[in-house]
């Protein structure tokens, strides 16, 4: 008679332990990965094209920024020597991450994630703790303000505060205003991220993109650094760009992969399959693959296919 | 983006830069209502603070010595401001500095000289502004607008590139950028704190506002925004460091007066280039050389339009009236 109500009261501190450790209830993200680069490649890796502007929704405005970029201006604008990736990017960048967690010691709670990647030794908060985001005034920063809530076994995790920074690095520019939206969900070894960028200066719909990695425990990140030198001489406040209608590499990705020039533009109208039926006349491929014919990590992704 | 505040503020602004509608800039300070105006006092960083709300930003020093101001925003709205600045300090206002002469920075100056009068004050605050501030609000008003008077005027002009002082335990330094958005623009550095306020002459939020009328330009513009850089030092990676207030707007750091500065480079190398080749006003307008820039800075209504700053490009570097 004894032993039924310690019984009980056993039940009811093992049911209470479970209902009361929500780190432990979710999926845990610890540990250090390497990204996978079987996603656009060529334009993680080496970099995009010159003019490039395929799978994204951008408007007229975005166009013309990459139309008139000039990418000497990241070597000619000492403060652009050292600007990292934005949070949106970073995850699509080069190099290794590292996650790790805080908990509560008193209540057990999981209070944030932390992500380090090895570009720009960029770090990144994302607090689980139901905190709200800044107010408007609040400074903005590259990898901007993170909070995370779970849906299911997958973190869904919400960024404002961003600076202004790059979509894609060949011009196409991400505003201040973006809100990125993404999805974290672990299969066993494998992390699967997808982002979902919604920019009211640059975007007409919401850009879509994904990325995976695999955990791959007892890396070591190194030190990243960077100092800015001002290494090519120039007036002051010089900012390399190319005048409206005088870009003369705007046309190199599609001639040298046979696409139609419109089909390069990007905006939302070039996105979907049915786009492939209206330009199916104007595609002609070349007779064999001569660039990034085969790109799935650093270093098999040449520009030329010997 | 625009701030709440904004069309009322700049709406004012522009009818002072026109003689002509020179009569309606009290109404435009007698249309704020004290009662609808949230102000946001918060910390930047060491001793300084930025009261935000309708008019222009207010940059607030605290420390043993007393307080300072850079600005002082809408008259009406000095007792709210006041009330805000006392929540950290009961110190007596000992200085002010006026970024430029614009009534949404200098309103509040008479008002606030003498709501920090305390048991401590050794007269009013020393008024600080570069000397053309100085002349435009002492000129004789133009048509029916009032006269601005003398309590709120600057009683310690400078005329030299630069000015400094020391002032609760740090260095001020007050730099005058030649026909930026004025003729009379300065920028203020807290040395030890490492925040630089700006006033009008970075607006992040919309295209710089190009006063003509009182001497500002394009290429001054520019070699402020420039000068501002050359002050900034950045944290690790292009982050953080020296904090920058902006007249109107949230806080930034190099990073975003570096995008700023950029784009204003690039519509003045762009308009250059159409002007070199003999384009009128109108066939600039209609090739759209501002079009990247537009739906982060531009805006089709209110009182600073996309239109009104090409026009103020194209007059400024041509030339042309």
């Amino acid at each position: 008679m004894h032993h039924l109500p310690r019984c009980r009261t056993a039940h009811g501190l093992l049911l209470a332990a479970l209902v009361s450790l929500p780190a432990f209830a979710q999926v845990d993200f610890t540990g250090e990965w390497s990204p996978l680069y079987h996603e656009d490649g060529p334009e993680r890796l080496p970099g995009p094209e010159l003019g490039d502007y395929t799978e994204l929704p951008i408007n007229a405005a975005a166009r013309m920024a990459g139309d008139t970029y000039d990418a000497d201006r990241i070597s000619v604008v000492p403060e652009y020597q050292c600007r990292p990736h934005g949070g949106d990017y970073s995850m699509r960048g080069l190099g290794n991450l590292r996650i790790w967690r805080d908990i509560d010691q008193n209540s057990e709670k999981l209070i944030a994630f932390h992500t380090h990647l090895l570009a720009w030794d960029s770090e990144r908060t994302v607090w689980m703790d139901g905190r709200p985001h800044p107010p408007d005034y609040a400074p903005h920063t590259w990898q901007g303000f993170s909070t995370g809530v779970w849906d299911g076994n997958m973190l869904t995790i919400t960024t404002t505060h961003f600076k202004t920074n790059y979509m894609r690095r060949n011009g196409i520019p991400r505003s201040d205003k973006a809100v990125l939206t993404e999805h974290w969900t672990r299969h066993g070894d494998y992390l699967t991220v997808v982002t979902v960028i919604e920019d009211p200066v640059y975007l007409t719909e919401p850009l879509v993109r994904s990325d995976n990695w695999y955990l791959d425990p007892g890396q070591n990140i190194g030190i990243f650094g960077c100092e800015y030198a001002p290494e090519v001489p120039r007036p002051e406040g010089t900012v390399p760009n190319h005048l409206v209608g005088q870009n003369p590499f705007l046309h190199e990705f599609a001639n040298w992969y046979g696409l139609p020039y419109e089909a390069t533009r990007g905006g939302a109208e070039t996105m979907y399959p049915e786009y492939r039926k209206k330009i199916a006349n104007e595609y002609h491929p070349p007779d064999h693959c001569e660039r990034y014919c085969k790109c799935t990590s650093l270093f098999d992704c040449n520009v030329t296919s010997k | 983006m625009t701030m709440p505040g904004r069309f009322s503020v700049a709406r004012a602004m522009l009818r002072a830069a026109s003689p002509l509608l020179g009569a309606l800039l009290c109404l435009a300070q007698g249309q704020i209502n004290p009662d609808n105006v949230k102000l946001t006092l918060a910390p930047v960083q060491g001793k300084v603070y930025v009261l935000m709300g309708d008019g222009g930003n207010i940059t607030v020093q605290v420390g043993p010595d007393g307080v300072m101001l850079v600005d002082t925003g809408f008259a009406p709205l000095a007792p709210k401001a006041m009330a805000e600045i006392r929540k950290i300090s009961d110190g007596p206002i000992r200085w002010i500095v006026n970024t430029h002469v614009h009534n949404d920075h200098t309103g509040g100056n008479a008002e606030m000289a003498k709501l920090g009068l305390t048991h401590e004050s050794i007269g009013p605050p020393r008024i600080v502004a570069q000397s053309n501030v100085l002349n435009r609000m002492t000129a004789p008003p133009a048509g029916n607008q009032p006269k601005i008077p003398e309590a709120a005027w600057p009683n310690d002009e400078y005329f030299l590139p630069t000015k400094d002082f020391f002032f609760n335990g740090e260095a001020v330094v007050v730099y005058h950028v030649p026909a930026a958005h004025t003729d009379g623009d300065s920028l203020v550095f807290f040395r030890r704190s490492d925040v630089l306020s700006t006033g009008d002459v970075f607006t992040p939020g919309t295209y710089p506002i190009l006063d003509l009328a009182r001497g500002g330009s394009v290429q001054g513009e520019i070699d402020a925004l420039n000068k501002i850089i050359d002050i900034t030092v950045p944290a690790k990676y292009q982050e953080g460091g020296t904090l920058v207030i902006p007249g109107h707007g949230r806080l930034c750091d190099e990073a975003d007066v570096v995008e700023y500065r950029n784009m204003l480079t690039v519509v003045r190398d762009r308009f250059r280039d159409m002007i070199h080749k003999g384009m009128t006003l109108e066939q600039i307008k209609a090739a759209k050389p501002t079009l990247d820039y537009d739906t982060q800075y531009g805006s089709t209504t209110g009182f600073w339009t996309t239109d009104m700053f090409v026009e103020a490009v194209y007059k400024s570097l041509s030339g042309k009236k």
